[in-house]
């Protein structure tokens, strides 16, 4: 079977908690009333987003490098097409969110200071009208992200259950495969 | 009788040391505090101002500042309903901030020390000003910013009390215009 890199398993699996760890902030966060642990925890998601953000571009970098294993042989075209526009629109979904959480931070007047050491520049000035814009499609973006992602992990748990092969297995190394290497 | 009488004669001398009218227009009166090492910047949009300067004895310039505690823009709504409320400014009970000058050192041609009581939130503390005079036309133009330690006015008590999300420490930046 051939597998993911150890790298791109590793960088995987650190999105992807993270990713899920500052979506279910972010939903979280939002509906509090004005706290200092509310204003704790807005840190926090966007440490997170911006760390996501570095995280993908690093994985990026890496898979221009080391190019992925191929689909299984028996895979259908339409479900190459498919898989490959879905892992694309994760790559740009994982850029644009925390792209547009920056912005709409910046807009609304609040410049984002990485783990409350690094200042990252504002490339908006304070706009409430451009905010509230930046808030909706910061919005939107992660609903989108979340039906793509409902779609990988519904995608990769047929591979696994229904089709059998080593889809999930390579790239969930605690998984046995299922066939030999060759 | 007696304070009628020394408001009137203070009224007729004041004018003597040169009282002069804000423009309110360009004055500004500002505050950034750091929330999460944020910096955040807010402003309060009404106040009233008296200077008395005279450029050639500035040492005997005097300055009141009062600033409406309810005109707060933080720039977010939420913000601005919270920091009216008891633990912040609690504007119901203290509505105003007011600066009176004590002293005033010139440094320079064009720079001032002017020490004088802030009084928020029903607590006093002195504090040390310093202050640029820049003057063209009619218009004489005092800039200066210092800090202030929020808790020595009880400015967030409770939870908002922890300095490691929002600081102890708030710039106050000032710009006051005046004309003749």
């Amino acid at each position: 079977m051939a597998r993911y890199t150890t790298v791109a398993v590793f960088l995987h699996w650190i999105i992807a908690v993270a990713i899920f760890a500052t979506m279910a902030l972010g939903v979280y966060m939002h509906e509090l009333e004005l706290s200092p642990a509310r204003l704790k925890l807005y840190a926090y998601h966007k440490w997170i987003g911006v760390t996501i953000f570095g995280l993908v571009l690093l994985r990026l970098a890496w898979r221009l490098a080391h190019r992925p294993p191929p689909p299984p042989a028996n895979m259908p075209a339409w479900q190459h097409r498919a898989a490959a526009g879905a892992h694309a629109a994760l790559y740009l979904l994982t850029l644009a969110i925390p792209l547009s959480g920056w912005l709409m931070s910046s807009a609304y007047g609040f410049q984002v200071v990485y783990l409350g050491v690094l200042p990252i520049p504002d490339l908006l000035a304070r706009d409430k009208a451009l905010a509230d814009q930046l808030r909706d499609v910061h919005y939107a973006l992660n609903i989108l992200m979340f039906a793509v992602l409902v779609l990988h992990v519904a995608a990769a748990l047929k591979h696994h259950v229904v089709d059998r092969d080593d889809v999930l297995a390579r790239m969930l190394p605690l998984l046995k495969p299922r066939t030999r290497a060759p | 009788m007696k304070i009628q009488r020394i408001l009137l004669l203070s009224t007729l001398l004041l004018p003597a040391i040169a009282q002069a009218g804000v423009d309110y227009a360009r004055s500004r009166i500002e505050f950034t505090s750091r929330q999460m090492n944020v910096p955040v910047d807010g402003r309060f949009t009404r106040f009233t101002a008296q200077v008395a300067y005279d450029p050639k004895s500035p040492a005997q310039a005097k300055a009141e500042i009062e600033v409406e505690l309810a005109s707060v823009d933080t720039g977010s709504a939420e913000a601005d309903l919270e920091v009216a409320r008891k633990g912040w400014f609690n504007t119901a009970a203290f509505p105003r901030a007011r600066f009176t000058s004590t002293s005033v050192r010139p440094l320079s041609a064009d720079r001032l020390e002017v020490r004088g009581a802030l009084a928020i939130k029903g607590l006093t503390r002195e504090v040390i000003v310093p202050v640029t005079v820049k003057a063209a036309g009619n218009a004489t133009t005092f800039e200066g910013a210092f800090p202030i330690m929020r808790l020595q006015f009880r400015i967030g008590e409770g939870v908002w009390s922890d300095t490691d999300t929002v600081a102890d420490e708030v710039q106050v930046k000032f710009r006051i215009v005046t004309t003749k």
